[in-house]
């Protein structure tokens, strides 16, 4: 069994009444030829480097190579543990983790790329978060964890999710929808609307450019983390109240491979524009560089 | 698995920060230290291109040293392999090229020797997502990325050599993946690497062994 489109992915899906989670569980085992348990341990193991890397640096702060980034997740959660968080315990737990994951691998830590490394807080930060406030069990994470890496795939393979490809919204926003498809289906949501939302997401960062700080996977990195998993959530949240978007997945893939590659250059990972662009993110590349 | 796995999208586990330029590095390293099968004493390394540029805050240098000291590209250790190398009495240099011109921008040149004085050359780049491939071993240039199981076997250019290593293989039922000759020159030293999709049994390496042109044979099990 197999798909390579949202359109076949979803009719596979209705055909076998079946989920999205379900569908790339079966795709897994059929081509490359492992059982059930297989899949599902080694998808256990990714969670658990996930956790850590999402909690890990609350209670241990550390400073970055690049030194421009370490200690944020900890300030999100003393923020948030105060009361004055103006985004609702989710929302603010996940930015937290996400911001997390992002600290760990640029202090030389163990993390998923997810799809890439440059965005691998986005899914543990939205699902960890999710899980907590919910208090659903692994298994139900283990499927979104399945669910997400469906809309992964497909971006890898019709779109693509590197940034000096197609810039942040390559990266950043693939990890939001494939995140957002992933929470819609938690939540009960069908197939169309999984692709739907991941649609959404793709479409609230079109555009966004790539542009390291000194070249380095930590600033705005970081804090772009951050705005992929409030793009899943709202994404998610507005398929789940019924919001229609009417451009549809597979057509949303091509049309963020298309923006990505008419990027400029400056803005496709080379560090030469946006934020490493500017006065500011020159000097820091230069003092960096020649420490 | 030939397309995209789960494990693509939702991996590699790796350390940070960068798949391209700390886990590629790292994964070129382990596969150099694998094909030497032997502890490294002293390393040199030579990195081109975005390589040479980005090198320290990406980790590369600390990635691809860890490698060489046997470190997976999930291996905490990678952190620390200046310390660690230091403490197994490993010599390690590198040399950094930002000016001759390389075909693809994340390259590393890895010169190992062992106790005994043994040398070999890796020359690796890495592709994107952690994912790599080895482009020259000693003076010899060849191409494969360690997806698969791979057999490098070292040989004199004759005929029949070829026709002899798949036949082994054929007797066994390993199937070939990919298959292909790399040489010197005519008549002197060539590479066949064979990538298959079985595991090859040690018992096909010895029958394999047996052809008077074969020189020496490297097994890298997926």
């Amino acid at each position: 069994m197999d798909f390579t489109t949202g359109a076949t992915l979803q009719a596979v899906c209705e055909e076998k009444k079946i989920s999205i989670a379900q569908a790339m569980k079966e795709r897994e085992m059929t081509l490359g030829n492992v059982t059930e348990q297989s899949v599902m341990d080694r998808i256990g193991v990714a969670w658990k480097i996930m956790k850590d890397s999402a909690t890990t640096p609350i209670a241990e702060p550390r400073k970055s190579i690049g030194g421009l980034i370490g200690g944020e997740a900890k300030m999100m959660k003393e923020y948030r543990e105060s009361g004055k968080n103006l985004c609702g315990e989710m929302l603010s737990r996940a930015m937290s983790y996400a911001m997390g994951v992002l600290e760990v691998n640029a202090t030389m830590g163990l993390i998923v790329a997810a799809p890439t490394a440059g965005s691998s807080g986005v899914v543990p930060g939205a699902l960890l978060a999710y899980q907590e406030v919910k208090g659903v069990s692994d298994e139900v994470i283990y499927n979104g964890i399945l669910n997400a890496s469906a809309l992964g795939y497909l971006l890898m393979r019709n779109a693509s999710v590197a940034g000096a490809e197609a810039g942040c919204q390559a990266e950043v926003g693939a990890a939001s929808a494939m995140a957002a498809s992933a929470l819609v289906e938690m939540e009960g949501g069908t197939p169309e609307m999984c692709l739907n939302a991941a649609a959404m997401a793709l479409s609230n960062l079109l555009g966004l450019a790539c542009d390291p700080i000194a070249g380095l996977v930590e600033s705005p990195c970081q804090t772009r983390n951050s705005i992929g998993v409030a793009n899943a959530y709202t994404a998610a949240e507005m398929i789940l109240a019924g919001v229609k978007l009417p451009v549809p997945f597979d057509e949303m893939a091509e049309a963020m491979l298309r923006v990505g590659k008419s990027l400029p250059f400056e803005l496709r990972e080379t560090a030469l524009g946006g934020c490493a662009g500017t006065p500011t993110g020159c000097a820091l590349g230069c003092k960096i560089c020649k420490k | 698995m030939n397309s995209l796995s789960i494990f693509d999208v939702i991996g590699p586990n790796m350390i940070g920060p960068s798949s391209s330029h700390t886990a590629g590095a790292c994964a070129i390293a382990l596969m150099a230290r694998r094909l030497f099968d032997e502890d490294v004493k002293k390393v040199t390394f030579t990195l081109y291109g975005s390589f040479s540029k980005t090198y320290q805050g990406h980790g590369t240098d600390k990635a691809l040293l860890g490698g060489v000291l046997g470190f997976a590209t999930d291996d905490p250790r990678i952190r620390n392999s200046f310390e660690l190398a230091k403490e197994r009495g490993v010599e390690v240099h590198f040399i950094i090229d930002e000016k001759t011109q390389v075909d693809h921008p994340n390259t590393a040149d890895i010169l190992m020797e062992g106790a005994d004085g043994k040398e070999m050359f890796v020359r690796g780049v890495s592709t994107g997502g952690g994912k790599m491939r080895i482009v020259r071993i000693n003076q010899i240039d060849v191409d494969f990325t360690g997806e698969y199981t791979t057999l490098i076997v070292k040989q004199f250019d004759k005929p029949g050599v070829v026709a002899h290593i798949t036949k082994c293989l054929a007797d066994e039922k390993v199937n070939i993946a990919f298959l292909r000759l790399f040489r010197e020159d005519k008549g002197a030293n060539a590479f066949t690497v064979v990538e298959t999709d079985e595991r090859i049994p040690q018992a096909v390496l010895e029958k394999i062994k047996k052809n008077e042109n074969i020189q020496e044979l490297m097994l890298i099990p997926m």
